[in-house]
């Protein structure tokens, strides 16, 4: 640089420069406004995020890789909108007393490698997410089945490499034994842990998890790690769900609010999930494009009863905690419509869903103190909440808190984990001060679901250590039924007891509050809240 | 100067040694575990996760867990993320590239544009456009990125049209023009200012008097004599701000979906992938340290007085 002749030459030159990348990216917007870059045509683009692990059906639990996973494999059955059971794979799935179950699989079904799906497929797949040496996430999903316990036993390595439960009859048919009669195990097939593995898995599970063959409406194309994952839809396919696109592109952004611009420049087709920056105003944009709808999940904030303040409580004072809750002006205000009061312990959208008839989750501060004080009120008249930073719960954990304290003069106060991580130890090693946030979300949907594993004495996801024999005998009576119905109908009545016992404190139903592209039509979802991706049709 | 870089670059490795050390005491120290949040609310085996624990060999003691990281760094190896099993290696393969474009991008323009900004309004101290330029870098400064970042998009890409709102999987040099200039505003005030007080000062110095009355020509005094001398605090601001540029870009690159090296570095602590962060820290402090001998290098180009032996 010489002198201040030269730099105003150089100020000149960046002048220049940046018109011109200006001018450039200008004409480069006007023709990618109409295609996206990079999507081949007849597509679809999702915002989907990272899966945490390789793609494999039974090591998967978060909602990102198994978007991509119930794309790529089927399983024997899947549910309608409603919850109904929908057979894919499977001919039928019958059973006389709930504990043997027979199989019947369509044929002619092949894998994207042309293999053919078989029973076999089923049975030794099944057993090798079983198996503890494999450490496979949802393992726990197949405990039901007799033999579970020696191919994954509580302690040390595997005792037998095949569940004696499983049996194959012939090609298109097997059954399944349980150790105990499970009348809604047809519902649980639903989950796509069940689904069916090529031979070629076996070969290298590390490389299949990478790029992955299944049997279902799409073919796995590229994994392009951070950014991207492509699948084209499956020809051959023979099932219900067969893809109405031609593929799916599942793109990875660092945030939902970039992802949102996307939605609104053209560059993306579906967006899951509005954050709080556009919320406010995400109707006005979209117009009939936004997605608004409830699906089942439940959010609550669950007493620990090894708490100094849950020991031994009269369960009374939680109702009267519940009541003080306001929950209509929370979800409005606070939540901004993202979701919808509770009115049980189940969700509307799952088989046995009831009215119960009882104002415990209504809000009245005059009653909610009246309960909390006439039955003996809160030990120390204070509790904790406890929540994961890193989630957004603060706001609303605030306004419970705000909303209790003013209600019925109980102090409360949030309890912040900085993530979910730490959040999850202090649950696990029994060190909650007297509540955390709870929330759960459909397996399969039925109201057990949302009962048995979580309240049952000893249920793994029983965190806040509820036990009460009555609950128990309730559960044992349904899972004891020898029809489906008789066995929701038998958990209808427990619902009723726990809300005498109350074991936790149910706030809100989950919403999805997303919205679609002008490229894209026919845009649903599940009672997971997620997209049905195989019914989106381009225009 | 041979001499004195070899000893530099040997001191780099405790350094090296110690800033690693730290980063992973650091990670352990932090509560939550990895394994066992995989499994979320769901249920969880112990047992099975004990299992995993000890095939990451998460299960040993910190000594032994920091011994087994140096030695796999030593053969080229950072180690592999617990949920993905991804070597980290790959992870910083894909953030680093883009990265580097992104904050090359954000320093040739703090560089280039604060330095003449600074010149211009130097030259003429407490004229109308010193003032202008003392203004709108105080503006720059008091602004957060996230509403420059933020403001850019909606009018360049939404009432203009000019960019895309995003940067896509490729990154392209016309995609991360912008994010590029939210980035590096920021230093780009603080450059402009440090260009503009040393020069100002400098004007009024000795060496300036004698060398107009040398009766050299006024470009070789300003190109020369004033800009050599003004630009050492400039150099040393310029030389930490690359590391700040590479690895603080977290806001910037959340909300112009830059996969870079902040967002990577963000995720890999929330999930507590402990390798991905120390393998990423760790560059980082590399880059630092480069950074900072290259500017005391440059200490001798710009003022002779200054020798290294």
């Amino acid at each position: 640089m010489r002198g201040g002749k030269s730099a105003k030459w150089v100020v000149g030159a960046i002048v220049v420069a940046l018109s011109a990348t200006a001018c450039g990216g200008g004409s480069d917007s006007d023709d990618s406004a109409s295609k996206e870059k990079g999507k081949p045509a007849g597509y679809i683009s999702m915002d989907n995020g990272e899966p945490q692990k390789p793609l494999i059906p039974a090591d998967t639990n978060e909602s990102v890789g198994a978007n991509v996973i119930r794309s790529l494999f089927t399983q024997l059955l899947t549910f309608d909108k409603d919850g109904g059971i929908v057979y894919t794979n499977a001919e039928s799935v019958t059973t006389k007393d709930s504990k043997t179950w027979t199989v019947k699989l369509k044929p002619g079904w092949k894998f994207h490698d042309g293999t053919p799906v078989t029973a076999e497929t089923y049975v030794k797949a099944w057993n090798w997410y079983s198996n503890v040496d494999n450490k496979m996430q949802n393992s726990f999903w197949f405990s039901d089945i007799d033999g579970y316990s020696e191919v994954h036993p509580d302690k040390g390595a595997a005792k037998a490499e095949t569940m004696k439960g499983l049996k194959v009859v012939d090609d298109n048919t097997f059954t399944i034994d349980l150790t105990a009669p499970v009348p809604y195990f047809e519902y649980k097939l639903g989950y796509y842990t069940f689904a069916p593995l090529p031979e070629v898995f076996y070969k290298d599970p590390k490389a299949f998890g990478q790029a992955p063959v299944g049997n279902g409406p799409y073919i796995f194309q590229k994994w392009d790690h951070k950014k991207l994952i492509q699948v084209k839809a499956n020809p051959d396919y023979t099932g219900p769900d067969k893809a109405k696109n031609k593929g799916i592109l599942f793109k990875n952004y660092a945030t939902v609010e970039a992802a949102y611009q996307d939605l609104l420049s053209g560059n993306l087709d579906l967006v899951k999930q509005v954050g709080p920056k556009d919320l406010p105003k995400y109707k006005q944009d979209l117009g009939d494009r936004v997605i608004d709808e409830p699906w089942a999940g439940i959010q609550s904030i669950v007493p620990v009863f090894y708490s100094k303040t849950f020991k031994g409580i009269n369960p009374k004072v939680i109702q009267g905690l519940s009541m003080g809750i306001d929950r209509k002006t929370i979800t409005e205000k606070v939540l901004n419509g993202t979701r919808n009061p509770a009115t049980s312990f189940t969700p509307p959208g799952v088989a046995g869903h009831q009215n119960l008839n009882t104002d415990v989750f209504t809000f009245d501060p005059a009653k909610a103190k009246k309960l909390v004080a006439d039955n003996g009120g809160v030990p120390g008249n204070k509790i904790w909440i406890q929540y994961n930073a890193d989630g957004g719960h603060k706001e609303w954990v605030t306004a419970v808190c705000e909303s209790i304290r003013n209600a019925t003069g109980v102090d409360c106060v949030p309890d912040a984990k900085p993530d979910f991580q730490t959040d999850l130890e202090a649950r696990d090693a029994k060190q909650v001060k007297s509540m955390y946030r709870g929330g759960w979300v459909a397996d399969y949907p039925v109201n057990v679901n949302f009962m048995k594993e979580l309240f049952a004495t000893g249920a793994e996801a029983n965190t806040g250590f509820f036990s009460d024999k009555e609950v128990d005998a309730d559960f044992k009576k349904g899972d004891n039924a020898t029809s489906l119905d008789d066995s929701i109908k038998a958990y209808q009545e427990a619902e009723k007891v726990l809300l005498e016992k109350m074991p936790s404190i149910p706030l809100w139903e989950y919403k999805t509050n997303g919205g679609y592209s002008k490229a894209v039509d026919n845009v649903a979802i599940d009672f997971h809240g997620d997209y049905v991706l195989t019914d989106v049709t381009v225009k | 100067m041979g001499r004195y870089v070899a000893r530099r670059l040997l001191q780099m490795i405790p350094v090296f040694i110690g800033a690693t050390l730290l980063v992973f005491c650091m990670m352990y120290a932090l509560p939550g575990d990895p394994v066992r949040a995989l499994a979320g609310e769901q249920a969880v085996d112990p047992a099975q996760i004990a299992a995993m624990k000890k095939d990451l060999g998460l299960d040993l003691p910190l000594w032994h867990q920091y011994w087994n990281y140096l030695t796999g760094l030593l053969h080229g190896d950072f180690g592999t993320q617990i949920a993905s099993g991804q070597p980290v290696a790959d992870i910083i393969a894909d953030a680093f590239p883009i990265t580097a474009r992104l904050t090359f991008f954000a320093f040739a323009f703090t560089t280039v544009v604060g330095i003449s900004m600074g010149i211009f309004a130097g030259m003429k101290a407490d004229s109308a456009r010193d003032r202008v330029l003392l203004m709108v870098t105080l503006l720059l400064i008091s602004v957060p990125s996230f509403v420059l970042g933020f403001l850019g998009q909606y009018f360049f890409a939404f009432q203009l049209g000019w960019v895309q709102p995003n940067v896509s999987g490729e990154a392209n040099w016309n995609e991360l023009f912008l994010p590029a200039v939210v980035l590096g505003s920021l230093s780009l005030a603080y450059v402009a200012r440090l260009t503009r007080t040393s020069i100002a000062e400098n004007l009024r110095a000795d060496y300036m008097r004698t060398a107009t009355a040398k009766g050299l020509p006024r470009r070789r005094i300003i190109g020369v004599h004033l800009l050599r001398n003004s630009m050492i605090p400039v150099v040393t601001y310029l030389g930490t701000d690359i590391g700040a540029l590479m690895g603080g870009a977290v806001v910037t690159e959340g909300i112009f979906n830059v996969k870079g090296v902040g967002w990577s570095v963000f995720g890999a602590l929330k999930q507590r992938e402990g390798a991905t962060v120390v393998g990423i820290v760790t560059l980082i402090v590399v880059v630092y340290l480069v950074a900072s001998l290259l500017v005391d290098l440059l200490y001798a180009v710009l003022d002779p007085r200054i020798r290294y032996a």
